[in-house]
């Protein structure tokens, strides 16, 4: 909203000019339609960034969650010393980047002596901050720390199981949120159909204490078990850390009711010459203009065409024999 | 490390988002090991995972290449949206119109038959149906002078005008209630008018920089000792400006400098000064002096002499009649 200038004309002299501006370009206009906001929503895209200070294990972190969401990731490099996120004014820079790269999760990474190691993951609605959550990394384990069989390793974006574990989930306020920030960060885009043969992730969180998560990615190995069911086993492959709780800051509930709006369900667009039968299933009516038989153009190579030509060829030779036999005659 | 089994195996399950939430168990007293805790992690894990994957290959599944395909249910854990809902378009000032009155929208062709030619023609674009470029004798009326394919294209002009200013105020409206469709923006071009209705000339930073350096000229020292503001560059044209004449003789025209000297001199000396006598002020003078000396002549004819009848004005009165009858008859005579 804030990118249109608008004035109300009051009185024809005060009136500010205002033009249309629309994209001359597929490209640009196919972007601005898909950054539009929508009515059923698509996965959420992520921004990785850090602050003016990061530790090695930060860094590690930071990588290793672009990593693992790969198609829907956007990590900035440089460092930022004006984005502080839980002050009031340290958040415009947040915002700008969320506009720029159309990202409305974030996760924050920095370093100080009070808090080491230090995660900020928040949630954007309409690109102004809706929720954070800060946490510490503690115990950190980076992929490579692990040894699996590399044959069974998830593939880049296929969408993972979520198993959280602990009644402090349910009871501690702050354990509630990031469960539920969590969630929104490991879920990927909501889909309706998916393959039973590519499920091959699971993110596991068990509630440790009151304040301690302890987080882990692991590979799904499917055995054969009696039923159509598999056996599910899991196999530590990705990284794993403990998330202390630091500070959280929950919505406003005026936005949070906002934000949880969903429009009714529209009844679906009526597909055009398809209709359905009870006896025969779904018809499909395809309408196809008149042939004109006789327009259509023969190609050279047709039989008929050759031996049309071998005929007249024929006839000509015959009528120069007979010409020539006139003349001879005469 | 003595684990709390629990009794019900109520677990969360949200296939929509294949998520599993077990809310009754705990850790009453921590492992003493991590491996232990990493273990016991899984193992719960595993559980909830296995619960989940229950639900979900149970599902009705179809046959696909890669394998079999299953539609997830919708989601049950309610998370927020990233951006609010899209609010539907306002309909325009034309929809509103056509709805009160009843008008229905008609589905237009893409070709339409053109009478002039006898062909099927596009409706726009290229080889259009109404060009026009296409029309070449319009009949004059008897009562106006103004060309009617200029007319036509005035008309059209303010046609197509009239259209976008309409398209503006829709889609300020739209803006208004925050419905303006995603691919277009609303850009100001200038500032407010105020005062006079003309807007604001635009000024490029040269003409700027140049504008002091001109005004400067009007003092009589050229501005040589005005105060200058900070950052203000000398004006390109310093002091008074003087023009002088070329050195060398220009060709073609003559030598401007000659016939600057020239006029000045004819302007002194007087020599071809036609322009200094005024010939019409001679010739009334010339007339004034004869006419003068025509009349005292008569009087002298006629009365004693002229200055008798200045003194007595009464007499004059009563001899203007008896001095007109003579004096025509004279005049008459004297041509």
């Amino acid at each position: 909203m804030h990118l249109y200038t608008l004035q109300t004309l009051r009185f024809c002299s005060s009136a500010i000019m205002m033009r249309i501006k629309t994209p001359k370009n597929g490209r640009v206009r196919r972007e601005l339609e898909k950054r539009a906001p929508k009515l059923v929503e698509t996965g959420k895209k992520t921004l990785i960034l850090q602050g003016t200070k990061t530790s090695g294990t930060l860094n590690g972190v930071l990588s290793e969650i672009y990593h693992l969401k790969k198609g829907g990731a956007v990590r900035f490099t440089r460092k930022n010393d004006n984005i502080r996120p839980f002050e009031s004014g340290g958040e415009t820079s947040l915002e700008f980047f969320s506009l720029k790269t159309d990202c409305s999760l974030f996760v924050y990474g920095s370093h100080s002596k009070k808090r080491p190691n230090n995660l900020v993951i928040g949630r954007m609605y309409d690109h102004h901050v809706y929720d954070l959550v800060e946490v510490g990394v503690e115990n950190f384990k980076s992929i490579e720390s692990f040894n699996y069989d590399k044959k069974m390793a998830p593939r880049v974006g296929s969408k993972p199981f979520i198993a959280f574990v602990g009644e402090g989930f349910e009871n501690v306020d702050e354990l509630k949120h990031l469960k539920e920030v969590l969630l929104d960060l490991l879920r990927g885009e909501v889909v309706e159909n998916i393959n039973l043969a590519g499920v091959d992730r699971a993110y596991v969180c068990t509630a440790i204490s009151s304040n301690k998560v302890y987080l882990t990615h692991c590979a799904l190995r499917l055995k054969k078990s009696g039923t159509v069911v598999p056996r599910m086993e899991l196999v530590e492959v990705g990284p794993s850390m403990d998330l202390v709780v630091r500070r959280h800051r929950l919505p406003n509930e005026g936005l949070r009711k906002e934000a949880m709006r969903t429009a009714k369900d529209q009844p679906k667009k009526k597909i055009k010459n398809v209709s359905s039968d009870a006896i025969e299933g779904t018809i499909g009516k395809i309408y196809i203009p008149d042939q004109k038989v006789g327009d259509v153009a023969l190609p050279n190579k047709a039989k008929g065409v050759k031996r049309e030509r071998r005929e007249a060829k024929k006839k000509e030779a015959n009528e120069r024999a007979s010409k020539k036999q006139k003349e001879e005659s005469e | 490390m003595a684990m709390e089994t629990e009794s019900q195996k109520a677990f969360h399950v949200d296939v929509g988002n294949l998520l599993a939430f077990n809310p009754f168990h705990s850790f009453p007293s921590l492992p003493a090991s991590r491996d232990e805790l990493v273990k016991e992690c899984l193992h719960e894990g595993t559980k909830l995972v296995q619960a989940v994957a229950d639900s979900l290959f149970n599902l009705p599944s179809s046959e696909d290449v890669d394998g079999p395909l299953v539609k997830l249910p919708p989601p049950t854990t309610k998370l927020p949206r990233e951006k609010h809902l899209p609010k539907p378009k306002p309909p325009t000032k034309w929809e509103e119109f056509a709805k009160k009155k009843g008008i229905q929208k008609r589905k237009k062709d893409k070709v339409v038959w053109d009478e002039q030619t006898g062909t099927w023609k596009r409706r726009f674009g290229y080889d259009r149906v109404n060009d026009d470029k296409d029309i070449p004798i319009i009949e004059a009326k008897m009562t106006d002078g103004v060309d009617p394919f200029a007319k036509r294209q005035d008309e059209k002009k303010k046609r197509v005008e009239k259209q976008e200013k309409n398209r503006l105020q829709n889609l300020k409206q739209a803006a208004k209630i925050g419905a303006l469709p995603s691919h277009v923006q609303l850009a100001a071009t200038a500032l407010p008018i105020t005062g006079t209705q003309a807007p604001p000339k635009k000024v490029t930073k040269d003409e700027l920089g140049n504008v002091a350096g001109m005004a400067a000229t009007s003092t009589a020292s050229g501005g040589k000792f005005d105060r200058k503001l900070p950052g203000e560059k000398p004006a390109k044209k310093q002091g008074k400006h003087r023009k002088f004449l070329p050195v060398v003789e220009g060709s073609g025209i003559g030598s401007r400098e000659k016939e600057q000297t020239e006029s000045v001199l004819n302007k002194l000396i007087s020599k071809h000064s036609h322009e200094i006598l005024n010939v019409g002020k001679a010739v009334t003078m010339y007339n004034v002096k004869k006419e003068k000396k025509a009349r005292n002549k008569r009087n002298q004819e006629g009365k004693f002499s002229s200055a008798t009848n200045k003194l007595k004005p009464k007499k004059l009165l009563q001899k203007k009649t008896g001095k007109k009858g003579p004096v025509s008859s004279k005049k008459g005579k004297a041509k």
